[in-house]
């Protein structure tokens, strides 16, 4: 049972793994993009065209390619998602719009066009194609715990793992991470030191976008199994919570987001007879930890766990 | 003269708008191995000058010659390229990185062009595939059989090559990102190679030190090894000496001197004498925008450099007459005021200030001017001493007029109201408005409490105990006015508390916006427009006027006139002279000697946040006070020591 429980976290956490991935990288170029729900919505949009899309162009569900199936979507939420990420950077770098403004439209915007466009979509076969996306390493009907635990998830549990880690690489330790550091730290500086502001800051927050997007898909296909729901943009603010519990850390994101995601599936694990208010206290307990973590974080205010100084505030040369 | 020349500059002018002139027609030039001075007032070019040769400005008329070769620096980038670096008074700095991340922050990518290293990879495994080919053909016509084990190998050879190929060449992309990544990008190497310019020049600095864990000295050490690394031979510092203490002052002194033995010319810009003549070589002086003479520091001295940088007095007709009965307004006794990094900005200072008088405050911009005047405005925390604000007997109360009838009552029984010939008022059976208009028309004195001190109160609280204390600060826009908003609105910052309303009364800041446009001359499309908008002498005389209106007892102006021209700032030394005339007592900080000297009546001396002497501004030379500016914090001491 406890294996189950510890499954079905990791599972869960998938969703806001993409998401506070995608929003860390965006947040450490500077960029404070509270659009992440709405790109998540958007992504889980463009996932559900592309296996639309893929449906149609196969005969019938058994010539279908497992490969092709949630490669195709992935693609398409990629899209989606940096579309919604070149949105929100042409907005808050080239017209120099407020970025918590531009962030709270494009959320309102994608949960929005999304469910209506989402709902409105034949989902079909959908289910078929939500197979490939759970199928992992084993199949077995029985895994020992070890499978249960590392090997039965689908690609997407993967990829957000290696994704999450791949940014934290990157940032810490590499020369384009030093750069993004620094234009979200200090823009001013790094313009005089030569780095082109306006380019990191488009690509990082297009790129971050991107991951998120994909958070948004694996909850319709893989969590979800192929329905439209809309719940997305609830996961999407608790990405937005991640980032902030893991001090801006990917890597650390993973574990905060196995965290989160234990807490939320607990309540199907505990029984509380009659009092089913616990179970939604339960859930309730991500968002007060987030608080703490804040409130903790700026008491001892260490520096290194502080925000990107540059954070929310847009940059032009001329204004000193 | 016997070194080669680093940097010439030629005919070198520079204009700021219509009218500002930075710089004006300067030639001088920068030797190889030396270190030169450039000695100035505030405002007479130097950084506007060095910044011509950093690439941040570009000039209007001129050449830059460097090396012998003509220049053009349009951008940072380029004054690299020529090995030009310069530091900032204000460090460029990553707070979060450590030393080493931020001085190859910035670096070069290293050349990798996708498109060169296909041609050549091609070429190359073309080659390969062609001689493993002739040598099948060979094979073949030297009679060896198909399908044999050689020939087989030799296929298999080729299809090796192929398959490499495909490999190599379809993964460019990637190499190229990887590169540009550059894993490690701390590597043991690159540390060694800061390591070593931190060791040639006798630094002290660990390299994997965050920013923010440092002091100004060690940052300031950070730019000059960034500068370094980026193997300029020019360096520029903006009065590096400015935010040190004397101790590292002499640590950078013995690191310059280093650079210059290793060849490095360096350019620092100052206004300390005492620096001047201990580091440089030579010294260029500038003089409003214009470059008035290069002398070698060993031919010259304090005094004659003096006379170069503040040049003969300029007549400035502003209108001056006598200060009529100046009576003490407030009394600044050993007061001390500290900065944010906790060190003592206005340093055990004591005067008075009289109404009816205007005092002028000059010292090199920082040297406790801003943080002196935030103290006495309730601004700053006042560490020590007193400021002692004196109400005269004859103005009119106004804490009176918010005060109940019965307060009033209790008022006149402990003895506040007298009649003129002195008798005691008995206030029995009269109403409040009927003892407001008899104070009013003073036929009934009132008293209050003449001494009241002002330290540790807010502004508000000094405003509440109906002192009129007015603030012109240096930073308009963003301490004295809201740009955001209209300049109606701007004026009822002031007044928006009176009254009962929960509505805030716009029609009087209306009326007083427009008086001010008016009377001030401001030009501005309405009344409704933001103030951002204005240029900057409009913005300052709303800010003035706001100021005025309120007839303050006490005014204080810092730098009211910097970014104006020449008819704003008459305009503003007149309204300062008319508050003379009403009895107010003028506080007036400028940068400008020859404005100081016209428009002062006392003119006090500030220099390193101490007061180096209060002197008369009619019979005191620029000179002298050019030299009290400058002096040195030990010998003013040493003199006080000596006084005493």
């Amino acid at each position: 049972m406890f294996i189950s429980f510890l499954h079905n976290a990791i599972r869960f956490s998938t969703i806001f793994m993409y998401g506070s991935t995608g929003e860390t990288l965006t947040e450490r170029s500077g960029h404070l993009n509270l659009g992440t729900p709405g790109t998540m919505c958007l992504g889980a949009l463009g996932g559900f065209l592309g296996v639309r899309i893929y449906l149609d162009s196969v005969a019938s569900s058994g010539q279908m390619n497992g490969f092709l199936a949630v490669f195709i979507p992935i693609l398409f939420a990629l899209l989606f998602g940096a579309c919604a990420g070149l949105l929100y950077s042409f907005f808050t770098v080239t017209l120099r719009c407020n970025q918590n403004v531009t962030g709270l439209t494009l959320t309102t915007f994608g949960i929005g066009l999304s469910n209506f466009v989402g709902s409105s979509i034949n989902n079909t076969g959908f289910s078929a194609v939500s197979i490939f996306f759970r199928t992992g390493f084993v199949t077995k009907t029985n895994p020992n715990a070890f499978e249960n635990l590392f090997l039965t998830y689908g690609a997407l549990v993967y990829l957000a793992i290696i994704l999450a880690i791949a940014v934290a690489v990157i940032l810490r330790h590499t020369r384009i991470g030093l750069n993004v550091r620094a234009v979200g730290e200090n823009p001013a500086t790094a313009d005089a030191a030569g780095i082109n502001v306006t380019a990191y800051r488009y690509v990082s927050t297009i790129i971050g976008s991107a991951i998120s997007g994909l958070g948004g898909l694996f909850y319709i296909m893989d969590y979800i199994g192929g329905n439209w729901q809309y719940a997305i943009d609830a996961f999407g603010w608790l990405a937005v919570a991640l980032v902030i519990f893991t001090i801006w850390q990917s890597d650390l994101g993973i574990l905060g987001a196995i965290l989160f995601g234990a807490l939320y599936v607990a309540p199907n694990y505990i029984n509380t007879g009659t009092a089913g208010y616990i179970k939604e206290l339960i859930k309730m307990l991500p968002y007060i930890i987030t608080i703490v973590v804040l409130i903790i974080t700026s008491i001892f205010g260490s520096r290194k766990a502080q925000p990107p100084a540059g954070l929310g505030l847009n940059y032009f040369r001329e204004e000193r | 003269m016997d070194k080669p020349i680093a940097i010439e500059l030629k005919h070198i002018t520079k204009t700021f708008g219509a009218k500002v002139v930075a710089n004006k027609d300067v030639t001088m030039d920068l030797r190889k191995g030396e270190i030169l001075s450039i000695l100035g007032e505030n405002g007479s070019g130097k950084t506007t000058l060095m910044n011509m040769l950093a690439g941040i400005y570009y000039p209007d008329e001129g050449k830059i010659f460097v090396n012998g070769e003509e220049a053009t620096i349009k951008n940072p980038k380029d004054a690299f390229r020529y090995k030009i670096g310069m530091i900032h008074q204000h460090f460029k700095l990553v707070d979060v990185f450590t030393a080493a991340d931020n001085v190859i922050l910035g670096e070069k990518m290293p050349e990798y062009s996708v498109r060169k290293e296909y041609s050549r990879l091609q070429k190359k495994y073309s080659e390969q595939f062609r001689e493993i080919r002739s040598q099948e053909k060979d094979y073949i016509e030297k009679g060896g059989k198909r399908f044999s084990k050689e020939h087989d190998d030799l296929i298999r050879k080729e299809a090796r090559i192929v398959t490499r190929a495909a490999i190599h060449m379809g993964s460019l992309g990637w190499i190229k990102l990887w590169k540009h990544a550059k894993f490690n990008h701390l590597s043991r190497y690159r540390v060694q190679t800061l390591q070593k310019i931190v060791d040639t020049y006798g630094f002290e600095l660990d390299l994997s030190k965050k920013i923010y864990e440092m002091s100004v000295s060690e940052k300031q050490t950070v730019e000059i090894i960034k500068v370094l690394y980026r193997g300029a031979d020019v360096l520029i510092l903006d009065e590096p000496t400015a935010v040190l203490t004397p101790q590292e002052i002499k640590k950078l002194f013995d690191v310059l001197r280093k650079m210059r033995e290793n060849g490095k010319s360096i350019v620092i810009i100052t206004h300390k004498l005492n620096e001047v003549m201990e580091i440089s070589d030579r010294v260029a002086v500038l003089r409003k925008g214009e470059h008035i003479a290069t002398v070698l520091t060993s031919e010259t001295n304090e005094k004659q450099l003096t006379e170069m940088m503040v040049g003969k007095k300029v007549d400035l007709n502003i209108d001056r007459k006598d200060p009529v009965d100046p009576k003490p307004r407030l009394f600044i006794s050993h007061m001390t005021v500290l900065n944010k990094d906790g060190r003592r900005a206005v340093d055990d200072v004591s005067f008075t200030i009289n109404g009816g008088e205007i005092l002028g405050i000059a010292g090199i911009s920082g040297n406790g001017q801003k943080e002196l005047l935030e103290g006495i405005a309730g601004l700053q925390k006042v560490q020590n001493g007193e400021v002692i604000f004196h109400n005269p007997k004859k103005d009119k109360p106004v804490t009176f007029y918010h005060k109940s009838l019965k307060k009033i009552k209790a008022m006149a029984e402990e003895g506040f109201f007298h009649y003129p010939n002195g008798e005691k008022v008995d206030l029995k059976g009269k109403k409040k408005k009927e003892i407001v208009r008899l104070v009013n028309e003073e036929q009934i004195l009132f008293y209050e409490d003449e001494i009241i001190n002002l330290k540790h109160k807010s502004p508000r609280e000094i405003q509440q105990l109906g002192i009129k204390l007015s603030f012109v600060p240096e930073d308009r826009l963003n301490m004295g006015l809201v740009g955001n908003m209209s300049i109606v609105d701007n004026m009822a910052l002031r007044s928006y508390r009176k009254g009962r309303s929960i509505f805030v009364n716009k029609k009087k800041p209306k009326s007083l916006a427009d008086k001010v446009i008016q009377e001030l001359e401001v030009v501005t499309p309405s009344d409704m427009t933001p103030v951002r908008r204005l240029s900057g002498g409009n913005v300052q005389k709303v800010l003035v006027g706001r100021e005025i209106s309120s007839s303050p007892k006490v005014l204080m102006a810092a730098y009211p006139v910097r970014g104006l021209d020449i008819n704003s700032s008459y305009l503003i030394y007149n309204l300062l002279n008319r508050q003379k005339e009403k009895n107010v007592a003028v506080v007036f900080v400028g940068e400008d000697l020859d404005v100081l000297l016209a428009l002062s009546d006392r003119i006090l001396v500030l220099s390193g946040g101490k007061v180096a002497g209060i002197v008369d501004a009619r019979s005191v030379t620029k000179e002298e006070v050019g030299l009290m500016m400058t002096k040195k914090q030990e010998e003013t001491e040493k003199e006080e020591t000596e006084n005493a």
